[in-house]
């Protein structure tokens, strides 16, 4: 039973990753009604900019800081530049166009600074403390990347509920016709909207680098797919659903991983453990074959 | 028959005899690449009718390659190959003893066909940009699936048929390949050069008998508007599921002659980046023409390549050179260039090419 | 206040979204003597208000978000013009919580003129605002735009299909066909012009 709860909360640290990354892409699908296919090298990108912070001798958590904050100007830029040019060309087009900047962050980073193999942060950003709840040993780590990832997406929910900007945002995704009409920059809404997705995926990638050494161009491959399961899990529209499916796409995975072996001692063919990716896969698929819209997204009826 | 006609199958008839006579004026090695070429041409002749025909967009046709390459290797080595490597096939797979390498082209072709229609069915219910998630995802997930049953497929290392097989593979022992009819002796890689270029000629006679008849009729329906299809009579359901079929099976033939051409096999010989790389291809050939699919393929190939022989060949300035030469540039560039291809042309080569044609084929 | 009227596809809407910046338009649009911009953000920040066909109402959002998004252009707080607000249509008190998409087509109609208003807009472009209504429905709202007209000297630009109300409110009329303008006058005159009846008002 401990042990069982000790792999919940594991699975919930390693499903806020996802759902950071699940809530990013889902964010930018709302605004702009693309699936960034680049997010996770992107991500991947600014946990190297951290790492080089770190190493020119900032202390980690204003590294942390100053990444996000140039993330987010990244993204915006990146809207700016690169997406706007093609806002109303065909869906294959923007695919691949994010393709695109899927191949050159991934080029940029290996190029910047080579495939080497490294840890960050070099020093734990989170004590390397464990405690003790009766019985069930948690890792301070764990509970920190949780906590912080609810912290955050508290954040940007009071953000888009309470503030000016926050509210023209929302109308902006949703209506960019009549938004305009009132005055709204739609352009530049749209990009906050992708700044704060990149901000969102450079805190993902922190935390994975954190969580799952190493530090390597490939380390936000995995993480996509299962981001992409956790936002399909939710609602692809849903930022709420992002994270609970990111928690939850977290917990399960953790938990096939966990009892593999016993689940094969049971008569399982195959030794689920080396295969996530691929059940996440089954998982994309099956969700939208069953119910497309996600656990929290609203059915969408086809206008003919 | 007018000038247009003409043109068209003169154009035809000059690409048929260019591709008979290249090998004379390449080297031998070039005359591998241009091999290689053409399976990536195969391949998207298959993903253009999919994705340009009937519009469902597939992130995913490296498995499909992924699976004629395997089927090809594994049908190749024979029980008894595979026994030598150390592997086994369970029983109820129906692998003979080996088998020549070009028969198992037409197998590839059929066992991936028959999976393209399995995923083309749960595919029916996805669209646009979800059919591009769901394709992606099974992208990412082939390599890891494909080391998975180890004593089949040979994990991580693959299979190798070169320390096994080689009698069963044309010209691979002693890379000396006659030729009956014509009473000629050619090297290796000029057989597999014929070899690709010769499926790829068949393939896309096919693919052209196919797109004149019915079913490319009801393929361009259903691009061009779905409700309308339905509407006329059009099943779906069959057209589409029957193009992804169709598909699969040129890629899993373009699998097979990748095994037979490199003698190897591996998980690594179908990473993620290749089925971006088809999408890529055929977007960049523009949608729905087989003209631009020839460039599309060289695109492909090249670009990378030519990245790489740009930097070596010194004719950039010395500090581009290195960055150049870097691991990790030439995904820079095959990016930029792309977005920079989707600016500039977003109906691609084809839809270029149109253009600079026009104005002659008016004239005519 | 103007009305301009029309047969379908004549250009009314068209004219109208020229003047807000939606659409690309050749030539010059003055108001109040100074050249408007050629974007809709940069048009209403000038203080015209454009209230498309069909409303535009932000459906998804509250009453009170759409209200406030209303004043996206003023930055310094609302209070007031929301009571001014309020003042023209009360029952948008009660209902702030209430999703806009829920409302009647009416309330919508009093919505998006209202979230218009809030931008204290010196010129309103109002596009079909009958369009749907009943006819009670539609003598309120151009009732309450006639009031806005002559109370908060409001200037007003009305599209209208409806040739009778929007010929009993304005002061002078346009009829526009085939994009070309063909009469143009009093709005009184208008009304007892032949033609005008035999086409538009039924007579």
């Amino acid at each position: 039973m401990q042990e069982l709860l000790q792999q919940v909360v594991i699975g919930l640290a390693s499903g806020a990753i996802f759902a950071l990354l699940a809530l990013a892409l889902v964010l930018i699908h709302r605004a702009t009604g693309v699936i960034n296919f680049a997010q996770g090298e992107m991500a991947m990108f600014s946990t190297y900019i951290a790492w080089q912070f770190v190493q020119w001798g900032v202390p980690y958590w204003l590294a942390f800081a100053a990444t996000i904050a140039l993330s987010f100007a990244g993204g915006m830029a990146l809207q700016r530049v690169v997406i706007r040019p093609v806002e109303s060309a065909p869906v294959l087009t923007v695919v691949i166009v994010t393709l695109g900047l899927l191949l050159i962050f991934n080029g940029l980073a290996t190029w910047l600074w080579s495939g080497e193999v490294r840890t960050f942060p070099p020093n734990r950003p989170f004590p390397t403390k464990t405690f003790d709840i009766g019985g069930v040993v948690i890792n301070v780590q764990d509970i920190g990347i949780v906590l912080v990832t609810l912290g955050l997406v508290a954040a940007l929910w009071a953000f888009f509920r309470f503030t000016r900007a926050g509210l023209a945002l929302r109308a902006a995704a949703l209506y960019p016709d009549s938004s305009r009409l009132v005055g709204i920059r739609v352009g530049w809404m749209l990009g906050v909207g992708w700044g704060l997705a990149a901000a969102l995926g450079a805190v993902s990638g922190m935390f994975t680098a954190a969580a799952f050494p190493p530090l390597e161009p490939t380390m936000m491959q995995a993480v996509l797919i299962y981001a992409f399961a956790a936002a399909v899990l939710g609602g692809i529209d849903s930022p709420g659903g992002a994270i609970v499916g990111g928690l939850t796409l977290g917990v399960f995975l953790n938990l096939v991983g966990t009892y593999a072996e016993d689940l094969q001692d049971l008569g399982f063919p195959v030794n689920l453990e080396g295969l996530r990716l691929p059940v996440a896969f089954v998982f994309i698929l099956g969700v939208l074959l069953l119910r497309p819209q996600g656990l929290f997204g609203r059915a969408e009826a086809r206008r003919v | 028959m007018s000038l247009v006609r003409i043109a068209r199958i003169l154009g035809v008839v000059a690409f048929v005899v260019l591709i008979a006579i290249l090998p004379r004026f390449l080297s031998d090695f070039r005359a591998s690449e241009m091999a290689r070429v053409g399976i990536f041409f195969i391949a998207l002749v298959g993903l253009n009718i999919l994705t340009g025909y009937t519009g469902q967009i597939s992130l995913g046709h490296g498995a499909f390659m992924a699976v004629g390459g395997y089927a090809s290797a594994i049908l190749i080595a024979g029980r008894p190959g595979l026994e030598l490597a150390q592997l086994k096939a369970p029983d109820w797979l129906p692998v003979g003893d080996g088998m020549r390498d070009i028969w198992t082209i037409p197998i590839a072709a059929l066992v991936a066909g028959a999976l393209g229609f399995l995923v083309g069915l749960p595919a029916l219910r996805l669209r646009g940009l979800y059919l591009a998630l769901a394709t992606f995802a099974l992208a990412v997930s082939i390599p890891i699936l494909l080391r998975e049953p180890e004593t089949l497929t040979g994990g991580t290392n693959g299979l190798n048929l070169f320390g096994t097989t080689e009698d069963r593979l044309t010209g691979a022992l002693d890379n000396t390949v006659h030729i009956p009819v014509l009473g000629k002796d050619m090297t290796f890689n000029d057989w597999t050069y014929y070899l690709a270029w010769t499926v790829a000629l068949i393939g896309l006679a096919i693919a052209w008998l196919i797109l004149r008849g019915r079913s490319g009729r009801a393929f361009k329906a259903i691009r061009d508007s779905e409700v309308a299809a339905t509407s006329s009579g059009v099943s779906l359901a069959s057209y589409k599921t029957l193009a992804f079929a169709i598909s699969a099976a040129y890629a899993g033939a373009a699998g097979a002659l990748l095994t037979i051409v490199s003698t190897i096999v591996t998980p690594g010989s179908f990473p993620v980046f290749l089925s971006i790389q088809l999408l890529i291809g055929v977007v960049i050939a523009g949608l729905g023409s087989l003209g631009g699919l020839v460039l599309g393929a060289l695109f492909l190939y090249y670009l990378p390549v030519g990245i790489q022989e740009l930097a070596d060949v010194g004719s950039l300035p010395n500090g581009l050179q290195d960055a150049a030469k870097s691991p990790g540039m030439p995904s820079v560039i095959y990016g930029v260039a792309l977005i920079l291809v989707m600016f500039l042309l977003p109906r691609g080569a084809a839809g270029f090419l149109r253009k600079v044609l026009n104005p002659l084929t008016k004239r005519l | 206040m103007v009305a301009v009227l029309g047969p379908n596809g004549a250009g009314k809407t068209t004219t109208l979204r020229a003047v807000s910046g939606t659409v690309a338009r050749r030539g010059e649009v003055t108001f109040d003597g100074k050249r408007l911009p050629r974007s809709p953000e940069r048009t209403a920040r000038l203080g015209i208000a454009h209230v498309p066909e069909g409303r535009g109402t932000f459906s998804e959002l509250t009453v009170l978000e759409n209200l406030r998004l209303g004043a996206y252009t003023r930055r310094n707080g609302t209070g007031d013009d929301l009571e001014r607000v309020y003042g023209f249509f009360p029952w948008m008190r009660e209902r702030t919580d209430q999703q806009a998409g829920t409302l009647s087509g009416g309330e919508q109609q009093m919505l998006a003129l209202a979230r218009a208003l809030m931008g204290r807009p010196r010129l309103l472009l109002l596009d079909e605002p009958s369009l749907g209504l009943a006819p009670m429905v539609v003598r309120e709202i151009f009732g309450i735009v006639r009031r806005l007209n002559e109370e908060e000297k409001l200037s007003v630009l009305v599209v209208e299909q409806n040739a009778a109300v929007a010929l009993e409110s304005s002061n002078r009329a346009y009829v526009l066909e085939a994009g070309k303008v063909v009469l143009e006058g009093p709005s009184a005159d208008l009304a007892k012009n032949e033609d005008v009846r035999r086409a538009y008002l039924g007579y």
